[in-house]
């Protein structure tokens, strides 16, 4: 089983939605589309799904085409942002209602309802309606009946983007065990980097209707290829800092911080990507640099601080463990770990490897 | 904590209570006032108990007037609701199609109901009216200032024509704030155009259409002006609907302890309807 994009491109009138793209997912697997809001994460869904047609190019599923099969003889399921159920029928019913449409006898809909419902803890309120449930389990609701049609293609378009932060963290936890002995291939679009860290599996960084990159989750987050997939999969947004290259030794051009690096990269200007959490108030690392500035904004959220400060004519963030209150105004003191400096050319591709 | 009395608050709520007496409280007690007595004129009044509410409520002519009443009522609510939705549905969802819609939508609510009255009984007359003329000329035999059933197709396909826009305004706005998921979502089930209409659209409308059918309840069963003008309650008393019979016996025969019996009880039908319908419609509506 595989899902298979080739030279697809939509347009709407003269804007370009999504350029072309060719993009192959594979059986059993979850794939995150990361991207900002309108970078063409839904249009790329309603692709796959067949709820809508691209301009050019075509959708192979199983190595078949499938460019314009109508989505109902296409055995896919999506979840929405919004909680999207019939409003007049209880929870039964409504992750009933794909099987009952396709016809399956009702003790075969009663064992996977009941199973499912099971599966996402919807048990107990099997006969309620959707506006007497919570935000949450109105989208379990919504997942179950994704779910109990054992579709080969599951779409989740920010099925968590509307629910409230606790919900939220639940249900992200559950739902890669939700898709593992699963027959089928999961796509989930998403805005938070985090979302892709926690869920693994495959991940594409999207960028304005382009894909960027597309790869094994961990390996994206840690060997982007260009800047714009390294920035795309970064939050808080990635530190960016021009530097000068002279023999074996790295210089920022807006400070006077240096460092050595073992490199066969030719001499001269490059920009450094460094995440925030890699500049910390304490030292991390073997090869730790130093690096002072004044404080913007300093900022605690439950364990972790985030101290926005500029250096140069740049702003900063840094991302520390632990509570570290800074005054505004105040001049600091922070460390980078060089060792995660992610290095890229005036194209802006990566050249850590070089 | 010690509480300081300041009763200046009350002179901004005595307005308010002035316009109320005086555009509801105080008419609706001078009715009351009427209801239980008799008068000759020169302010002499003499009690009469709940006389006037026996005699109207034991009348032939109050069971007729009511009788038409409630078939005219649930006549034009079963034509306009199912029309009202069925227009909405059809109608465009972008472009400009919709700005067209929508004004020629509102056309009809925007004429006075005397004018309306007075069109349809030009456009009617068997004679030299489109429509009439026209009725005749295909051979039906067509006079709806003679012939009962005219005069109730013609008052029923005017009070159409004249308030189905407002059902459809109402069921175009509760179906645009419906979110297009909905629709894909249940083409990804592969639901039935019915499906979606009966299992998405119909519920998610639910609210609008209460309104919509109390709104038309409320105008229908007080209708006046229009048969007024267009067919004066005749031929007969065959479109003589409450009101119509109700300002015949206060102003005409100028009997008002009577009518104004029948106005309260007018009254008390009406908000007992709109009550139970209210409730009965929104008992199962959770928060949303």
């Amino acid at each position: 089983m595989s899902l298979e994009l080739r030279n697809v491109e939509k347009k709407i009138g003269q804007e370009t939605h999504i350029y072309e793209t060719n993009l192959k997912l594979e059986k059993n697997t979850i794939n995150v589309l990361l991207g900002s809001t309108l970078a063409g994460k839904t249009t790329l869904m309603q692709i796959m799904a067949g709820l809508d047609k691209p301009t050019n190019g075509e959708i192979w599923f199983n190595e078949k085409n499938v460019t314009g099969v109508k989505v109902q003889k296409r055995n896919v399921s999506m979840v929405y942002q919004q909680f999207i159920n019939y409003p007049n029928f209880n929870v039964y019913d409504n992750i009933a209602s794909p099987l009952k449409i396709t016809g399956v006898d009702s003790n075969e809909i009663k064992n996977r309802v009941g199973k499912v419902a099971e599966l996402l803890k919807l048990s107990p309120m099997l006969n309620k309606r959707p506006n007497e449930l919570s935000g949450g389990q109105q989208q379990r609701t919504a997942l179950a009946r994704a779910l109990v049609k054992d579709s080969d293609l599951i779409l989740l378009d920010e099925p968590l983007a509307n629910l409230d932060f606790k919900l939220r963290e639940e249900l992200r936890e559950e739902l890669p065990k939700l898709f593992e002995d699963r027959d089928c291939i999961v796509v989930y679009a998403t805005t938070e980097p985090s979302d892709a860290l926690l869920i693994g599996g495959y991940t594409a960084t999207l960028l304005e209707g382009k894909i960027v990159q597309h790869g094994k989750t961990l390996e994206v987050y840690n060997k982007p290829n260009s800047l714009q997939s390294a920035q795309v999969f970064s939050d808080p947004p990635m530190n960016i800092a021009k530097i000068k290259k002279e023999g074996n030794v790295c210089s920022l051009i807006s400070d006077d911080v240096s460092w050595k690096i073992n490199s066969k990269l030719k001499d001269g200007e490059y920009k450094v990507g460094i995440r925030p959490h890699n500049i910390t108030t304490y030292k991390e690392g073997s090869n730790s640099l130093e690096i002072s500035g004044k404080v913007l904004i300093s900022e605690l959220s439950g364990s972790e601080s985030l101290i926005h400060f500029t250096n140069g004519d740049l702003n900063w963030v840094s991302l520390s463990n632990g509570i570290h209150q800074k005054n505004v105004g105040e001049q600091t003191k922070l460390f980078m770990n060089s060792d995660e400096f992610l290095y890229f050319d005036e194209t802006n591709k990566l050249v850590n490897n070089v | 904590m010690n509480k300081t009395v300041n009763q200046k608050a009350w002179l901004f709520v005595i307005p308010v209570f002035v316009l109320v007496a005086f555009n509801a409280i105080i008419p609706l007690m001078t009715v009351v006032n009427y209801a239980f007595q008799e008068t000759f004129g020169n302010n002499v009044f003499m009690w009469e108990g709940t006389r006037w509410f026996k005699q109207i409520l034991l009348s032939d002519r109050f069971h007729a007037a009511l009788g038409r009443q409630i078939l005219f009522t649930l006549i034009i609510l079963f034509i306009q609701i199912p029309l009202g939705i069925f227009i909405a549905l059809t109608m465009p969802k972008e472009g400009i199609g919709v700005s067209v819609c929508l004004v020629l939508m509102s056309m009809p609510l925007l004429i006075p109901w005397n004018v309306v009255g007075a069109m349809w009984n030009i456009f009617a007359l068997p004679d030299i009216g489109f429509l009439g003329h026209s009725l005749n000329a295909l051979g039906f035999d067509y006079n709806f200032t003679q012939q009962s059933g005219d005069a109730w197709f013609t008052t029923v396909l005017m009070d159409v024509w004249h308030w189905t826009s407002l059902v459809v305004l109402l069921s175009y706005a509760g179906l645009r704030s419906i979110q297009p998921a909905y629709y894909q979502a249940a083409e990804i089930d592969g639901a039935s155009r019915w499906s979606v209409f009966r299992h998405i659209e119909l519920p998610k409308m639910k609210k609008v259409l209460t309104i919509a059918i109390l709104l038309r309840f409320m105008d229908s069963f007080m209708i006046y002006t229009e048969p007024f003008v267009l067919t004066g309650g005749g031929p007969g008393n065959a479109t003589a609907f409450l009101s119509i019979d109700l300002v015949k016996m206060a102003l005409g025969q100028f009997d008002l302890g009577p009518a104004a019996a029948m106005s309260l009880i007018y009254f008390f039908i009406v908000l007992t309807v709109c009550w139970v319908f209210y409730n009965l419609m929104m008992k199962n509506e959770g928060q949303s």
